[in-house]
């Protein structure tokens, strides 16, 4: 059985560290946000008082601002350097295009048994609204968090009034993605009945072949037709690989789903 | 010859004495009631001690009496004298404090029956009676508040005589007061009657007594002068001045017997609430911002109520006193933001999401956050449902190999 590449060591790493710094934001910063919850005192002395955790939330902040920026210049290398005009439009991009729209839609329709599955491309319209959802994120989270983190500097050319906004939102959008990716991206990414436990592929960076051409089918018969195919097939993950992602991916699992816990409960007995 | 009349003479002056004096029995001396007095087992037959130290006595501040200038009803009676005795009237030389103390709440209790509510000698003592000054006396002010609390710390007393404060003496000794007493040993430090008088000890609710609610400033302004006068210029002593007696005093924000130091953690996290019971919507819009939302978890780095409204001369915003005034804001902001500008100061540490007057541009964000949250966990919480349903249906598709191949 041939093992195709989908992503290569770059966004595997990147895609570890986001896991890790989004996680190290999320529990340092929850304490503040849910700070009427009655595990909130705990949690921030468990941390180590709030200055360490505000100082472990500002290194995992650069942490994630780091892989952000490396990101998008890769893709600005690929675009103006190597003219892959492809990531702007057509199957390899993740721009949205009407071709989602009718995905999205036929896949509602398969899910009252009212259609045949659609045949998904590169990106699915889910996987984009993952990956956007962290575009939008990174400026609502990551421009208020710097306009909160140095005040004194950006007061010196904006109103005193945009910070009040800025930790409301910088709360409420963090808010937003801690529940969407501890619920939403890890249903369709490890939990739902056809990955379950989990599924490796941001770990180990390849699918199996039968996996891709049923998952992603069209996709796999144009690639299969132009030649990509070939160019794509890898080595099997390495043992040590596939269990290093179960073990990394689990413990992400456990940490995001009791942080979503804790959520729950903040938010059920806020008075 | 010369010897008789000297004897006669002699004989005769006697009997004159003798015959002067017979109706008056001789005063007896101190030694004489020391005589029988000074044995420490001495007692009463109904076996009540009558026992009196006459070492304690000389050193006493009353030594160069006797003891009939107090007992004054054995300077003419028969011994050995009647068990009972009259009671001793200090009223007789210390006219002035035994009328004050008709004033007090003891002197009212033991009228009222209470016979436990203290009298002249369960403060000073009896035999032994010192100056305040001195320190071996129960009145000196390293042993007052220890004095007070014989009563005020005994649960028997306090419940008997329905005393509403409870037991204040431990409260005291754990209080900033009580430490600087006992643990800094100093003199000056406020016990029990600096505020609350020492023979006319009144209740909190007599217009007289230093503990009012209206005379608690001028009652702590005694020692606290230059606190006084900050408090008095300022909002809450200004109404409390022109009779509004919902300003607190003192006591509402620093209590009464528990006054803590207020450069320790838990008293800026307290107080919080101190204010906040007044101010409602205040502590409210506190909690929703960043200073608050730190100060709830237990951390007193950040800016608490007195850290910009000032603790005693807090004046409106309006008050070009206040440091929250347009003049002083960002003056107040640099206390812990030093780079902080007029800018810097714009921002609103009481904002309201829930106020679109106040805070328009909040409100509005609040309201747009509000609508994306609902709308993305609506739309994807169906999805995902829906997702999860069909994938238990009859014809799950094929479950793909795993990847590791």
């Amino acid at each position: 059985m041939r093992h195709i590449r989908r992503f290569g060591v770059v966004d595997r790493i990147s895609h570890l560290i986001l896991m890790f710094s989004f996680l190290g934001l999320a529990l340092t910063g929850l304490p503040l946000l849910f700070n009427d919850a009655r595990w909130a005192a705990g949690l921030a002395r468990a941390l180590g008082g709030l200055q360490v955790a505000g100082r472990l939330h500002r290194f995992c902040a650069v942490l994630l601002i780091g892989v952000f920026t490396a990101h998008v210049a890769r893709l600005l290398r690929r675009l103006l350097v190597k003219k892959e005009y492809g990531i702007l439009w057509g199957p390899a991009s993740m721009v949205p295009q009407p071709r989602d729209l009718k995905e999205m839609r036929d896949h509602f329709a398969w899910f009252f048994k009212r259609g045949p599955k659609p045949r998904f491309d590169h990106f699915t319209y889910w996987e984009k609204f993952d990956y956007w959802a962290v575009f939008w994120g990174m400026f609502i989270i990551g421009g208020s968090g710097l306009l909160l983190w140095f005040p004194w500097l950006f007061s010196k050319i904006l109103p005193g009034w945009l910070f009040n906004v800025a930790l409301l939102i910088h709360g409420e959008e963090a808010l937003l993605a801690v529940a969407f990716i501890f619920t939403i991206h890890f249903f369709n990414g490890h939990l739902r009945p056809d990955k379950f436990p989990m599924d490796t592929v941001a770990f180990t960076g390849s699918v199996t072949e039968e996996e891709l051409e049923h998952e992603r089918p069209d996709a796999y018969a144009r690639w299969a037709k132009d030649g990509t195919l070939d160019a794509l097939v890898t080595d099997p993950p390495s043992p040590r690989v596939v269990r290093g992602g179960r073990i990394v991916g689990t413990i992400a699992v456990v940490i995001g789903l009791s942080i979503f816990a804790l959520v729950i409960y903040a938010v059920a007995t806020h008075s | 010859m010369t010897g008789l009349r000297a004897g006669a003479l002699l004989a005769i002056a006697l009997v004159t004495h003798w015959a002067q004096a017979a109706p008056v029995a001789p005063s007896p001396t101190n030694d004489d009631c020391l005589a029988c007095h000074d044995d420490a087992t001495l007692t009463a037959s109904d076996g009540r001690p009558v026992a009196v130290a006459g070492k304690a006595f000389a050193d006493s501040i009353h030594a160069s009496m006797s003891c009939t200038d107090c007992h004054a009803d054995l300077a003419t009676a028969e011994f050995p004298h009647a068990e009972k005795l009259a009671r001793v009237q200090c009223v007789s030389c210390h006219a002035d404090p035994v009328a004050a103390y008709g004033n007090s709440v003891h002197a009212k209790a033991r009228q009222a029956g209470n016979a436990s509510a203290a009298t002249c000698t369960d403060c000073h003592g009896k035999h032994d009676m010192r100056a305040s000054n001195d320190p071996a006396s129960p009145t000196y002010p390293l042993n007052l508040p220890d004095m007070c609390g014989k009563c005020h710390g005994d649960a028997k007393i306090i419940k008997d005589g329905g005393i509403k404060i409870g037991d204040v003496l431990a409260k005291y000794h754990d209080s900033i007061h009580g430490k600087a007493l006992a643990n800094s040993g100093l003199l000056v430090s406020a016990k029990c009657t600096d505020c609350h008088g020492n023979h006319d000890i009144r209740g909190k609710d007599d217009p007289q007594s230093g503990v009012y609610r209206a005379n608690v400033p001028a009652t702590c302004g005694k020692c606290h002068g230059g606190i006084l006068a900050r408090y008095a210029s300022g909002i809450h002593g200004s109404k409390l001045a022109a009779g509004d007696t919902r300003a607190p005093v003192c006591s509402t924000c620093h209590t009464a017997h528990e006054i803590r130091r207020t450069d320790a953690d838990a008293w800026k996290l307290d107080v919080l609430a101190e204010c906040g019971s007044c101010h409602e919507q205040s502590l409210v819009t506190y909690r929703d911002t960043f200073h608050g939302q730190v100060t709830r978890l237990g951390f007193a780095r950040v800016a608490s109520c007195s850290d910009c409204h000032g603790a005693h001369d807090v004046f409106p915003k309006a008050d070009a006193r206040s440091s929250i005034s347009p003049e002083h804001r960002a003056a107040t902001c640099r206390k812990c933001h030093p780079a902080a500008s007029a800018s810097f100061s714009g921002y609103d540490p009481h904002a309201d999401k829930r106020d679109p007057v106040r805070n328009p541009a909040l409100y509005w964000s609040a309201r747009f956050m509000q609508i994306l949250l609902t709308g993305v966990f609506v739309f994807f919480g169906l999805h995902t449902a829906l997702w999860f349903q069909r994938l238990l249906r009859k014809d799950p598709p094929v479950k793909p190999k795993k990847a590791e191949g």
